[in-house]
This record gives C-alpha cells, sequence and structure tokens, in this order.
C-alpha cells in the first residue's frame, strides 16, 4: 500500500472559499481513486502572505501547529495540502525548523503558550495534491480506473509561482527520473495526459500571475492574467488546468477584468486538474464544482462531448 | 525580428539593474546576455527568481526562431517578453513597499529586534 493511500487533510482557508470547487473536486477525486483523506483537526491559517510579510517566524509557528496536530494528535505521517500557498507555507516552515535555530525557539515558545506538542522537522511529509495523485496511485493505476477520457481536449496546464520556488524548500525536487522539475514541473502534465489530454507547450507554466499584487496594483495583475491567457490561446489550448486557488481566481476574476477594464477578450476556460481528472473518472460536473467557476466550462466539456 | 525581441528583454532587464545603481554586465551565460543580467538582477533579490524561467524560455525561443520562421514561436517570444517587461514595470513600482511576489521572499531575511513580539 502507498504511503500516500491515506494522509492529512489540510485544505486551507481558501478551499472553503473562493476555491470550494478545488475541496470538493479533490474530495471527489480521491474517493474515485480509492485513497482517502483524513482532514486535520481544528486546522488553522497557514500565515498565508499577510502573516508572513508581518512577521515570517509567526507564519513558521502557524504552519507548524498544524503538522504538530497531524503528527502528534493524528499520528500522521503525511500532510496533503492542495493549495501552493499552503503547501509553501509547510515545506518553508519544515525548511525554518530544519536550519534556522532562532525558529525553533520561536515555535516552541508559541507552541507551549498555546498548549500543544511542539512540531520537529521531519515529523510529517508535506506533499501537493499532484503528488498526492501522481506518487499514490500513478499513471497506471490512474488509466485503469478511468470510465471515460479528455480526448480531444488541449490544455495548458499552470503551476504558478509557489508550487517550485524558491527551490531549496523542495529538497524531493529536481532528483531526477520521477521526481517533479522545479523549473519545468510536469505532474500535472503526466496525470492529464494519462486521462487523455493533449497539453500543449506552454512556456508561462510558472510565470508570475501578480497574484500578490491584486489588491495594491490591479492592473498590472490584469495584464500579467491576460498575458498568460493570450500565450495559453496562442499554444492552442482549450482550458487552462490549474492547482491552486489563488491562480484559479486571479486567472478567472482577471480574465472578466481584462474585458471590462481594457476591452481584451480571451476566451480559453479555466478548470481545476482535480476537474478534469474527475470528468475523466465518471464523476459528474456538478460532484466537482464545475458549476462554481466564473468561466464556463461546462459548455466547453459538453462542446468537446466529455461529459 | 529575434534579435530585436531579445534585444528588448535585455533592455528591461538592463533597467531594473540599473535602478539598484548596478552597471549592466555584459557578460554572458550559455551564450546569453540576458541570463547573465538576470543572474545579476536577481542578486540580493531572491524574488527577482520568479522571472528566471521566463527569461530561459525566451532564451529557448530564439534558439528555436534560429531554424525555423514559424509565427506561432515569434508570437510566444513576444508574449514571453511582454510577460517579462510586466513583471519587472511591477517589481520596479513597488520596490520599497514590499516583497512583490510573496513565494520567492528570503527566509529569515527581517533584522532581528530587541522587542521581540513572540515573547
Amino acid at each position: 500500500m502507498s504511503k500516500y493511500q491515506k494522509v492529512a487533510y489540510y485544505p486551507g482557508c481558501a478551499l472553503e472559499g473562493t476555491g470550494h470547487a478545488y475541496n470538493q473536486s479533490t474530495k471527489m477525486v480521491g474517493k474515485a481513486l480509492g485513497l482517502e483523506l483524513d482532514e486535520v483537526k481544528d486546522w488553522n491559517c497557514c500565515g498565508a502572505m499577510e502573516v508572513k510579510n508581518v512577521d515570517p517566524k509567526v507564519q513558521t509557528y502557524l504552519s507548524s501547529r498544524v503538522m504538530s496536530i497531524a503528527a502528534n494528535e493524528m499520528q500522521a505521517k503525511v500532510v496533503m495540502a492542495p493549495c501552493n500557498g499552503c503547501y509553501h507555507n509547510l515545506k518553508k516552515a519544515e525548511y525554518d525548523l530544519a536550519h534556522d535555530e532562532a525558529s525553533r525557539q520561536v515555535v516552541e515558545r508559541i507552541s507551549k503558550k498555546a498548549g500543544h506538542d511542539t512540531y520537529q522537522a521531519g515529523q510529517v511529509e508535506t506533499i501537493h495534491a499532484l503528488d498526492w495523485i501522481k506518487d499514490g496511485i500513478g499513471e497506471d493505476e490512474l488509466k485503469r480506473r478511468l470510465k471515460g477520457s479528455l480526448k480531444g481536449l488541449k490544455v495548458a496546464n499552470y503551476y504558478g509561482c509557489m508550487y517550485t520556488r524558491p527551490r531549496h524548500i523542495f529538497p524531493e525536487k529536481d532528483q531526477g527520473a520521477g521526481s517533479e522539475s522545479t523549473s519545468q514541473p510536469h505532474f500535472m502534465d503526466d496525470l492529464l495526459a494519462a486521462a487523455g489530454a493533449e497539453n500543449v507547450d506552454f512556456p508561462l507554466k510558472t510565470a508570475c500571475c501578480g497574484g500578490a499584487h491584486t489588491l495594491s496594483d490591479s492592473d498590472t495583475s490584469t495584464k500579467l492574467v491576460l498575458n498568460i491567457l493570450r500565450a495559453a490561446e496562442a499554444a492552442g489550448a482549450d482550458v487552462i488546468a490549474t492547482e491552486c486557488p489563488t491562480c484559479h481566481s486571479g486567472l478567472e476574476m482577471h480574465q472578466v477584468r481584462a474585458e471590462k477594464v481594457l476591452g481584451q477578450k480571451t476566451t480559453v476556460k479555466m478548470l481545476y486538474f482535480t476537474q478534469l481528472l474527475g470528468v475523466a473518472l465518471g464523476v459528474s460536473p456538478r460532484k466537482l464544482g464545475v458549476h462554481e467557476n466564473v468561466s464556463d466550462g461546462l459548455s466547453l466539456l459538453k462542446e468537446k462531448q466529455l461529459v | 525580428m529575434r534579435e530585436e525581441l531579445l534585444q528588448q528583454a535585455e533592455a528591461v532587464l538592463e533597467e531594473w539593474v540599473k535602478a539598484r545603481g548596478e552597471v549592466p554586465t555584459a557578460e554572458t551565460i550559455e551564450g546569453f546576455r540576458l541570463l547573465a543580467l538576470h543572474r545579476q538582477g536577481a542578486r540580493g533579490v531572491p524574488s527577482f527568481n520568479a522571472c528566471r524561467e521566463t527569461c530561459r524560455e525566451i532564451a529557448y525561443h530564439y534558439n528555436l526562431l534560429a531554424d525555423e520562421q514559424g509565427q506561432k514561436t515569434l508570437q510566444m517570444m513576444t508574449l514571453l517578453v511582454e510577460h517579462l517587461r510586466l513583471f519587472v514595470r511591477g517589481k520596479l513600482e513597488v520596490e520599497g513597499l514590499g516583497e512583490f511576489c510573496c513565494s520567492s521572499r528570503a527566509l529569515r531575511q527581517e533584522p532581528e529586534t530587541e522587542a521581540s513580539p513572540h515573547g
């Protein structure tokens, strides 16, 4: 049995809000693949960008608490976070606690005050939803379980920036054949190709979408997103597959804004990779939350006769 | 056209390097001044690595265009240069106001203060 067959699930704040469809489709795909999720009890915010920008050590503590609950209260060995921001922050906290004494001291002090066990580096392994499916099931088993196919669907896979950067907090990546690459990530490409999709060559797959800029400089964010959407269309994509709720929301909202503010219309759709996999696994679009997306992915799926 | 686009990309990074009070390098990495400029621009600013792959893709598309005259490749290189321009422009605008790219923020870069807020 794979060590990822049952994992502690850390959905994070976004998956209870704008990323609700990602949460739902992740659970549905897990169910269809026979992978178990055990949600982290009483989880808290990972520290996101807000806390991290004010005090990085408090962010380290917040992420460490999630891992502490998983390790010490649930006896979990693996924590799976589908959100790039959460995944990134837990990995960063892991790195800090393994390499920085000052961070260890702060985490120990706050953990004692909060009355829970202090997380020790190495107690759990943090993975992304992509690792969970790619390493927990793999392409061959995924193919065996398919009830449909994504045949005829051209996909641009967009990973965003936090999934691979900074590379030193992801020591398991760039380890040769079979491992994920920080410069040319491919796990989502691999999984969707196994489900029958045609991946297009998309050179902006890890480019900045201006997500951190959305409120302070919306115009720059809109232009960055518009450029990504145009590149996907130029590459021939019908849909951009996403694996992060923040990226996904950013692409969808700025697609609308680009048309309203800049008069620049693009038609490429956005779907979470879990929604696409779910379709290939025979799960209904409604159960995958496709109707919750801003861009009309359902019409595309119908047009391509995939549902 | 590919030469022009590459020069535009270099000019974008030159602007960034100059804004930081440095002289843009004339060196090359793997045959590309663009990559050397990126390395120079990212020194001490880890968040600048958020455009590293964009620079490498520009170099890759430049090489592709040596062997083909594909309109699609040219269009993609144009979009890549535009992305670099937008990213650096945004970066210039917010420099001093905070990190543009939270994901690449340096770890433990804040100065230690006497009065710790964690106590």
